[in-house]
């Protein structure tokens, strides 16, 4: 059996007939993998829509606690870091090296102000012992607003939401990284730049997960 | 040379390649060694892996059910405490569903047969292909982890409040285990569904996908759609564990009976992840054996679909008890119904098939009739399951434990023990021996019908399962079931026996012994590392046994680095066309 | 009535609401068996008939038939139609209890049944009815989820430990019936048994009456006995030295106990007040923490009756 030659670029693996195929290929695999990534989501959003309808009051009366502004911000700076993530793919298509690399730069400098953002807020809650489950322990003037007897389950959801949203916003920090380091070695161009367009992708998902997550949980009236 | 149509569009160049029946090389000869093995990305090695650790967590579980049924001969205490007894028919539910039935068809079956009927050259992703293969035991590591820890006895449903009140360590680490398993599941189906779109042979047109194919499709479609899902109550139910997050647990401000309604939103549509594959496999067997077109084609390939579609609608039947709303409750009942009329009509269609075949009554075919008896009576007493007022009385019964014992043991089982002995020569080049495969098959039949009938029985009577003591009036019936289930052993130990004798032997298995019309069988045996030592081009449909051999043994004829030349672009056309 | 299946099913004790289901299930029995004859029949037919004469057999072409499509998926539909209105009909009768029913409380509990009547009485693991009277129980669980099953009424519920749920019946005749707990609830899970006794009228209102305010004044000694019993606490602590879930009463009193974290206690007012409301702090070596919190349950004075009690069983 004839094995690579010449005319089979070397960024095709072998089973594939050309790059073409394995391009389609590789974009229809992350597709479902994000169907699957909606469905995990899914649940949680179902836990969350049961419990509001269950205890509307506690949402409102919680969601109080939550910080609009900072929320805000968060969101504004995920929309931009999507449109630089687009940006960069249309570097790659373009063949534009530098581009590509700065825009990915970008891309992983805002995706880590998010976090920072993230951190602060989570921060200042502890310290209020506004806490997940058993670690539950707000100050007297917390529990004075937080009047609700569930409490704790609203944010119980709300740090099991963000948090498995940090971690995808962690694990696309990572896939960034890993593609500046190989754009800088220069393995894309605009015959192959497959993990770039997926990778844009994930991260898509990733944003829009938020732009659902901030008004369910910080802008409820 | 001859030139064929394959398509309106395109014209290409083939010619015939007969397999050869003395192959120099095949996937085990190249690539030796430990190392190579467990850095494969060979969909056929790793395929083999997940076969050795299902037969491994199957004969594991499998002792457990025979130490179970051991203790269940006496209406007291035999010889395991009753916290013993339930750790082991916790594990044993667990092992059975997580370990061995989700996987078997498709990760071990099916990573070996898909790419090879769809004429690729491997799947779509090699390397996730391995990397889910590493998930699956990382997940039965955590699963051992909690074992050493002392065990778990939850039931494999992990019901709260139960699973979140008592000793939580074990609990984190079994359902941490099966939150990864789930991803092994999630990548093994992306690859799937992504290899069946994107990676068929020229030719290989959405009308003549074997069915094997169609049944693995609507299974990754269910697996992607439901696994997430467990995944994410798994986790929550972890947290409830780990810092009391009060989601699930009514002490903590959580409800018992919405972790039923998460769980069985993945376990319904579970059963159908591990029956569906089986449906393939019965199609493909069914029409070797009897050398017949298959009847039906289309009913079959849609109603598996539609199983899968309907499936997702009526996981609510599992808890007509449980005190959800009564509208879910009559919504759940009427749709549980719907999805028997897609199985009875693969039933109909295989039986249909039969007619006027030419039936050979080998050991994979002897399994496929054991299945069709099994899993009719599977399906019936499902039925009775489904109407509300008689599940008040059968539910949590040993009606229900005999019942999905029929589904799952009868039906997915014997699947894949005709699959397994149905492409066994083609995976290790070996033949079993057929005497021994036919004893064997009838000891699984009588000792499983010994084991379970009674079941049905007593469960009606009113015996609740999970049960480690129970009233005197139940013994005749445990007992019974108890010698059933030792006969089963003796069954499996032949199987073993015979198949590693194959292994061992000199005598290498023919090219084609079934003379089977499918792809697969149009390789060496055991195949070469890639497959196929060209392109296959497909123009007949699967099972058109009427067309002669030679019309299943094509290839391009003009090769250029491994792929049809000047044709490419064509090619690439009519797979345009295709998808 | 001599129905090909009565052998599977337990007497019918309640046929106000066994008879639907009863009805049903041999329906679907014999209908099941009909087909399930029909294919086996024909496996084995064809089997027979068609099997392999030589290797170069040539089959017919038969790809499909569409009118035997529609026949085998529209009559099963059909049926299942059937099936499903009359599973249906009989579930709305199992919800729609009598107007008039008699109602008693049930309490599941790791591993018992209380149950409570209207006048105060308290029974453990027997629940009294009356014969020919609709029955209504209220259940409600204390821990973890329980299941309430009588197959020889058919009936069934899970109970649960942050809801109310019901089942109701009426005995006909009068005799006893069998209870399990049908859903999983650990250890004794399959000591979880009760009887259903069923009176006459007049004998259940006697016996109502006689039973009628229990635990209350009198002896501690005896009260406190009673609360034992009541409280099922005797499925895991023997009063006779029976190793069992939970230490044996018998000798317990003023006991030194080693615990499973390596130090030890003495058995006294304060360890068995803490025990009973606060299980899981100090666990005797050997033993498990499963025992239900009875923060709530039991008052101080039930305590304080209980200990009486202890300290009598030497």
């Amino acid at each position: 059996m004839a094995n690579h030659s010449a005319t089979h670029p070397a960024h095709v693996q072998h089973h594939f007939v050309d790059s073409d195929q394995q391009f389609e290929s590789a974009k229809m695999g992350m597709w479902v993998f994000l169907v699957n990534e909606i469905l995990f989501f899914g649940g949680l959003f179902t836990a969350y829509i049961v419990f509001r309808a269950w205890y509307p009051d506690l949402f409102t009366q919680a969601a109080q606690e939550l910080n609009k502004l900072w929320g805000g911000v968060n969101t504004i700076v995920l929309i931009g870091s999507s449109l630089t993530v687009a940006m960069a793919i249309r570097s790659a298509q373009k063949n534009q090296k530098r581009g590509l690399e700065l825009n990915l730069l970008f891309t992983i400098i805002l995706a880590c102000v998010f976090l920072v953002i993230k951190y602060f807020e989570y921060e200042h809650k502890l310290h209020l012992g506004i806490a997940p489950g058993s670690f539950w322990n707000p100050t007297p003037e917390i529990l004075a607003e937080l009047s609700h007897p569930k409490a704790n389950i609203f944010f119980s959801i709300y740090y099991v939401m963000t948090g498995i949203h940090g971690l995808h916003v962690l694990v696309g920090i990572g896939l960034m990284i890993w593609l500046y380091i190989r754009a800088r070695k220069g393995h894309f161009s605009s015959e192959y730049y497959t993990p770039v367009e997926i990778t844009g992708l994930y991260w898509h998902l990733v944003d829009l997960i938020w732009i659902f997550l901030f008004p369910l949980l910080y802008l409820i009236e | 040379m001859e030139a064929v149509k394959t398509s309106e569009k395109t014209t290409l160049q083939v010619k015939r390649f007969k397999p050869s029946e003395n192959p120099t090389t095949n996937f085990f000869t190249e690539e030796r060694g430990l190392k190579a093995w467990l850095t494969t990305v060979d969909h056929k090695k790793i395929g083999l892996m997940y076969l050795g650790a299902v037969a491994f967590f199957f004969a594991l579980a499998g002792f457990l059910a025979i130490a179970l049924r051991t203790e269940l001969w006496t209406p007291a205490k035999t010889f395991i405490e009753a916290d013993t007894y339930n750790k082991l028919f916790t594990l044993h539910g667990a092992m059975m569903v997580f370990f061995v039935l989700v996987p078997s068809i498709p990760a071990a079956l099916g990573n070996f047969i898909l790419p090879m009927q769809l004429g690729a050259k491997d799947v779509a992703f090699p390397r996730l292909n391995l990397a889910s293969f590493y998930i699956y035991l990382i997940g039965a590591v955590f699963t051992f982890i909690a074992l050493f820890m002392g065990g778990f006895d939850t039931g494999w449903t992990f019901y709260t409040p139960y699973s979140s009140d008592g000793d939580s360590a074990t609990v984190i680490w079994v359902t941490l285990g099966v939150f990864i398993l789930g991803f092994s599941s999630i990548l093994t189906s992306t690859n799937f569904m992504t290899t069946i779109h994107k990676l068929r042979a020229p030719g290989i047109t959405w009308d003549k996908l074997p069915l094997n194919i169609w049944a693995l499709y609507a299974t990754s479609i269910i697996q992607i759609l439901a696994t997430p899902v467990l995944a994410i109550t798994i986790l929550l139910l972890s947290l409830e564990n780990i810092m009391d997050i009060g989601i699930f647990d009514p002490a903590k401000g959580g409800d018992p009976v919405l972790y039923q309604h998460f769980f069985w939103f993945y376990s319904h549509p579970a059963v159908y992840i591990m029956i569906v594959p089986g449906f393939g496999i019965i199609s493909e067997v069914i029409t070797t054996f009897s050398k017949k077109t298959i009847f039906g084609y289309w009913a079959i390939a849609l109603s598996s679909l539609a199983i899968a579609f309907i499936g997702f609608l009526v996981w609510g039947h599992h808890m007509f008890t449980s005190g959800q709303s009564p509208v879910a409750t009559t919504i759940f009942s009427f749709l549980t119904f719907l999805v028997g009329i897609p199985t009875g009509i693969k039933i109909f269609n295989w039986v249909a098939t039969l007619y006027k075949g030419s039936i050979d009554m080998k050991t994979p075919m002897l399994y496929v009739f054991i299945f069709l008896f099994l899993f009719s009576i599977g399906g019936f007493t499902g039925i009775m399951l489904g109407a509300l007022s008689v599940n008040i009385h059968l539910h949590d019964t040993y009606y229900v434990v005999a019942h999905f014992h029929y589904v799952m043991m009868g039906g997915t089982l014997m699947a894949l023990l005709a699959g397994l002995h149905y492409w066994w020569p083609k995976m290790t080049g070996k033949m079993y021996n057929e005497t021994l495969g036919k004893v064997a098959a009838t000891l699984i039949f009588i000792g499983f019908n010994m084991t379970f009938l009674p079941q049905f029985v007593m469960g009606a009577q009113g015996m609740p399962r999970r049960y480690y003591n129970y009233i005197d009036q139940f013994t005749p019936f445990h007992q019974t079931s108890t010698v059933g289930s030792y006969v089963l052993g003796v069954a499996f130990l032949i199987i073993l026996y015979y198949l590693v004798k194959s292994l061992m032997s000199d005598e290498k298995a023919p090219a084609n012994p079934w003379e089977s019309r499918g792809l697969e069988w149009q390789s060496t045996s055991p195949p070469d590392l890639h497959n196929f030592d060209h392109t296959p081009v497909v123009i007949n449909k699967p099972y058109d046994y009427h067309r002669p051999m030679e019309e299943f043994q094509l290839g391009l004829a003009v090769e250029h680095n491994g792929h049809g030349e000047a044709h490419d672009v064509d090619v690439k056309e009519t797979e345009q066309e295709n998808s | 009535m001599g129905r090909l299946f009565d052998f599977m099913l337990p007497e019918n004790m309640s046929p106000l609401t066994a008879d639907y289901t009863d009805g049903l299930f041999h329906f679907i029995n014999e209908a099941s068996t009909i087909v399930l004859v029909g294919i086996t029949i024909a496996l084995i037919y064809f089997a027979i008939r068609y099997r392999r004469k030589s290797s170069d057999d040539k089959t017919p072409v038969i790809t499909h038939n569409n009118k035997l499509e529609i026949t085998w998926s529209v009559i099963p539909l059909f049926i299942t139609l059937i099936i499903f209105s009359w599973g249906y009909k009989g579930w709305l009768n199992l919800k729609a209890v009598p107007d008039d029913a008699y109602e008693i409380h049930v309490t599941g509990f790791k591993w018992n049944w209380a149950v409570s009547y209207e006048n105060g009485a308290q029974t453990l693991n027997e629940i009294h009815v009356p014969q020919g009277t609709p029955v209504k129980l209220v259940m409600k669980s204390r821990d973890v989820l329980h299941s309430f099953f009588v197959p020889d009424y058919r009936v069934k519920q899970d109970v649960l430990p942050n809801r109310y749920t019901y089942v109701w019946f009426q005995a006909e005749e009068v005799g006893e019936s069998q209870v399990f707990c049908t859903e999983y609830c650990g250890t004794s899970h399959s000591n979880m048994l009760a009887k259903v006794i069923v009176h006459e009228p007049d004998d259940f209102k006697n016996w109502l009456e006689m039973n009628g305010g229990a635990g209350g004044s009198g002896d501690p000694v005896e009260a406190g006995k009673e609360l034992v019993n009541l409280n099922g606490c005797q499925a895991c602590h023997s009063v006779d030295g029976t190793p069992g879930i939970g230490p044996s009463f018998k000798g317990i009193w003023g006991k030194e106990e080693s615990l499973a974290d390596g130090s030890t206690v003495t058995v006294d007012e304060n360890y068995v007040r803490e025990s009973i409301l606060n299980p899981g702090a100090k666990i005797v070596a050997g033993h498990d923490n499963v025992m239900t919190p009875y923060e709530g349950i039991l008052s101080d004075e039930d305590i304080t009756n209980i200990i009486e009690y202890l300290k009598t069983i030497e």
